[in-house]
């Protein structure tokens, strides 16, 4: 093998081990390389509800008692749910009605993925947030996370639930279709393509006239970037969705806690055994310093004893001597006094 | 007093036995429900409103009001609290079946309960803190069971291998301390990915380290309150050793309760200082807040605090049961009531009856599991062939 190819291969293999790190949150990541998303323009939606429709026929889904022609609908507020991966909702304005499209945002770093914890969602080279229902345990916590919230759940399933969002169609995708309802809008408000190109375009537009719209791309930033953008000719609260998520991807705001993990299993048991350690050398001190106290008490009060029994002996002894002195004193002179007379008589003659 | 380690011969028609039996029949019949029906047919659970009553109690208060366990061991084997000792088994006792109560609960909430297992054996998301939460309860329960083993094997009269279970005291103590560390902080850091959806009085970059904390407090108090209710109802039995200590366990957990509620009150200020939340305080919310915190964190930190000092036994155990309403109000506003706050009130959740029913029905079973175990295995009192050994 070459050197060449095999430095080029080791590169290659680097950038894709890379790619697959989409949640990690140290760097910054601004979506795959070429990846795709859909533009959509609030100020042509007229609110047919067209990409309903065809969002329902592409998927296979249960059609709804209401027709979609019918727009009577339009009138109470409505979110994505388990039979509907779309919604087109009406929103009252000065000028009129606005209409906003809502379905899954497709983030570049999804909530859904990073908070499952069965990896069931994937973020697809091409931009599509997709789902494996093979391995989802039906913990719901992708629904609690997302932001925008999207996911919808069949409660009604007793045994096989499945969680139900917008695919971007990415199985139409990738037979080269475009997804239902960007071939289904009849104004041009949605708008499929490489997510680098749309920005460019919306920025043209916003450039071109900038009576028409707010000087505010939304996806373009929010929770760290989705692949779905939206231009809006009023603030996007005005239209229902929220100003307030930041930019922060949903990884990021978990980094903290996630990178806390592996210090608390390293440290922990460090601290915790120095603290046994301690309190048990504690007792064993305690222990000894008893066992010692005790040893001096008594080797105290037992050289106190062979002090007193000595010194009484002594004593004794003394006393014993002395009374033996004096017992031997008296028997020598009991002894010497008879003889005192014949001594005397003796003594001259001797000395 | 009879002696300890007879079950009462009493009939079995007792009121607790009748009542305790009513329900379990009735959350039998919802169960059945549950899996033929669907979660839709039982539950007020939505699209906006995925987790309801039985995350929010059985798991966030379940796993919370089992810290009993991590905290009288850590306190008897590695802070060297001896004198705790006849708390520690009856507290891995409720530990252990409350961690079995939370995983068993959790079969109805998951939409494919046979499956989780998938989360550590087929696919690992390991991005996610709920399969840290997953991982951590799974091997604690784990833990545990082992740490609870050694009174059913002397139950039982096998000395060998309790003898083997006894020796591995200190170090599943410490493992037992590190996975509670990690999944009860875990369970408040599921919410740190939806600042958008949690209200910022209880949202906070923090909220790891405030469930952790919160649950320490939790577990202690449970000792104290499980210890009173036991006294009164499981009175037969207790040994000389544990009712001996049973006062020193009171006051001694309920000192240690009430520094650890001032260090959480404290912890939670500076949240709220950090965030400059500060404003919210006026709203409703911040009213409902200000419950929370005076009502249930400083004044059962108070009244422990002058309970120990003038030996109060009973206020302090009055102060436990407010501390442990306070950890269930407290995972309540963070899963329930704080949680979706900026939605209508017509998009927001209440539960069902047939969700209270199972809540209920997992409480009774754990209670009757509890009696029955107590009532036969050495746990308030020592098996007479293993005095004295610690």
């Amino acid at each position: 093998m070459l050197r060449r190819t095999f430095l080029g291969m080791l590169g290659t293999a680097c950038v894709g081990a890379s790619i697959p790190g989409v949640a990690s949150a140290s760097k910054e990541f601004t979506g795959h390389p070429g990846s795709n998303g859909v533009l959509f323009d609030a100020t042509r939606c007229i609110g047919c509800r067209k990409c309903e429709e065809a969002c329902n026929k592409v998927n296979d889904l249960p059609v709804p008692d209401k027709k979609y022609d019918d727009l009577t609908v339009l009138d109470t507020k409505r979110r994505t749910d388990a039979k509907t991966l779309t919604v087109v909702n009406k929103y009252k304005a000065d000028k009129g009605p606005l209409f906003r499209k809502s379905q899954c945002n497709h983030c570049l770093e999804p909530a859904c993925a990073s908070a499952c914890f069965v990896k069931a969602f994937k973020k697809l080279p091409n931009g599509a947030v997709v789902y494996d229902e093979s391995v989802c345990v039906g913990c719901r916590y992708c629904m609690v996370a997302c932001p925008f919230s999207i996911p919808a759940y069949e409660y009604d399933e007793p045994l096989t639930p499945r969680v139900m969002k917008c695919t971007m169609c990415a199985p139409r995708l990738a037979e080269g279709k475009l997804p239902g309802c960007v071939e289904s809008c009849p104004k041009e408000a949605l708008v499929y393509g490489e997510r680098d190109e749309l920005i460019k375009i919306a920025r043209k537009r916003i450039e071109r006239n900038p009576d028409r719209y707010v000087d505010h791309l939304y996806g373009e930033k929010e929770m760290g970037g989705t692949s779905w953008l939206y231009l809006s000719g009023v603030p996007f609260t005005e239209i229902g969705m929220r100003e307030d998520l930041g930019t922060k991807s949903a990884p990021e705001l978990t980094a903290g806690a996630l990178a806390s993990v592996p210090m608390v299993a390293g440290l922990w048991p460090v601290l915790l055994g120095g603290i046994y350690a301690i309190s048990k050398r504690k007792d064993k001190v305690a222990n000894e310093e008893k066992k010692e106290a005790v040893a001096n008490a008594i080797a105290k009060a037992s050289e106190q004893a062979e002090k007193t029994l000595s010194e009484a002996l002594s004593k004794a002894d003394v006393a014993n001597k002395r009374q033996i002195e004096v017992e031997v004193k008296k028997a020598v002179e009991d002894a010497l006094t008879p003889k005192e007379e014949e001594s005397d008589e003796n003594s001259e003659g001797e000395s | 007093m009879s002696n300890p380690g007879n079950p009462g011969s009493k009939s079995n028609l007792t009121a607790f036995n009748v009542i305790a039996g009513a329900i379990i029949v009735m959350g039998l019949v919802i169960t059945v429900l549950r899996f033929t029906k669907g979660l839709g047919a039982v539950t007020n659970l939505d699209d906006n409103n995925p987790w309801g009553l039985w995350i929010g109690f059985d798991l966030l208060c379940g796993v919370a009001l089992a810290a009993g366990g991590y905290t009288t061991s850590a306190a008897c084997y590695i802070f060297g609290l001896k004198r705790f000792h006849s708390a520690v088994r009856p507290a891995i006792l409720t530990a252990f079946l409350g961690y079995a109560l939370v995983v068993f609960a959790l079969q109805y909430d998951l939409g494919r309960p046979w499956r989780l297992p998938y989360p550590i054996f087929v696919q690992q998301g390991t991005t996610s803190l709920l399969f840290e939460v997953g991982l951590c309860v799974m091997l604690y329960l784990t833990v545990l069971f082992i740490e609870f083993t050694p009174a059913m094997f002397e139950w039982l009269g096998m000395k060998k291998i309790r003898s083997v279970v006894v020796k591995l005291t200190l170090a599943l103590t410490i493992f037992g301390v590190v996975l509670s560390t990690l999944h009860q902080s875990s369970l408040g850091a599921l919410y740190t990915i939806a600042p958008s959806k949690l209200h910022p009085l209880w949202y906070s970059t923090y909220l790891p380290v405030f469930f952790f904390v919160s649950s320490i407090a939790a577990g202690l108090s449970m000792v104290i309150f499980e210890g009173t209710l036991s006294h009164k109802k499981l009175h037969r039995m207790m040994d000389e050793e544990y009712l001996k200590h049973h006062d020193g366990v009171v006051l001694g957990f309920g000192k240690a309760a009430s520094l650890v509620l001032f260090g959480y009150f404290a912890i939670k200020m500076i949240g709220l200082a950090y965030a400059n939340n500060w404003h919210y305080l006026t709203s409703g919310y911040g009213l409902w807040f200000m419950v929370e915190m005076l009502g249930f964190v400083a004044l059962p930190c108070f009244l422990y605090a002058v309970g120990v000092r003038e030996k109060n036994l009973g206020l302090i155990k009055k102060a436990a049961i407010i501390t442990v309403l306070g950890i269930v109000l407290n995972r309540f506003n963070v899963s329930l009531v704080a949680f979706n706050y900026h939605l209508p009130s017509s998009e927001r959740y209440f539960p069902t009856m047939m969700e209270i029913g199972i809540s209920v029905f997992v409480v009774t079973l754990g209670v009757v599991i509890f009696r029955f175990i107590t009532t036969r295995m050495p746990i308030f009192h020592e098996h007479p062939d293993y005095k004295g050994e610690h």
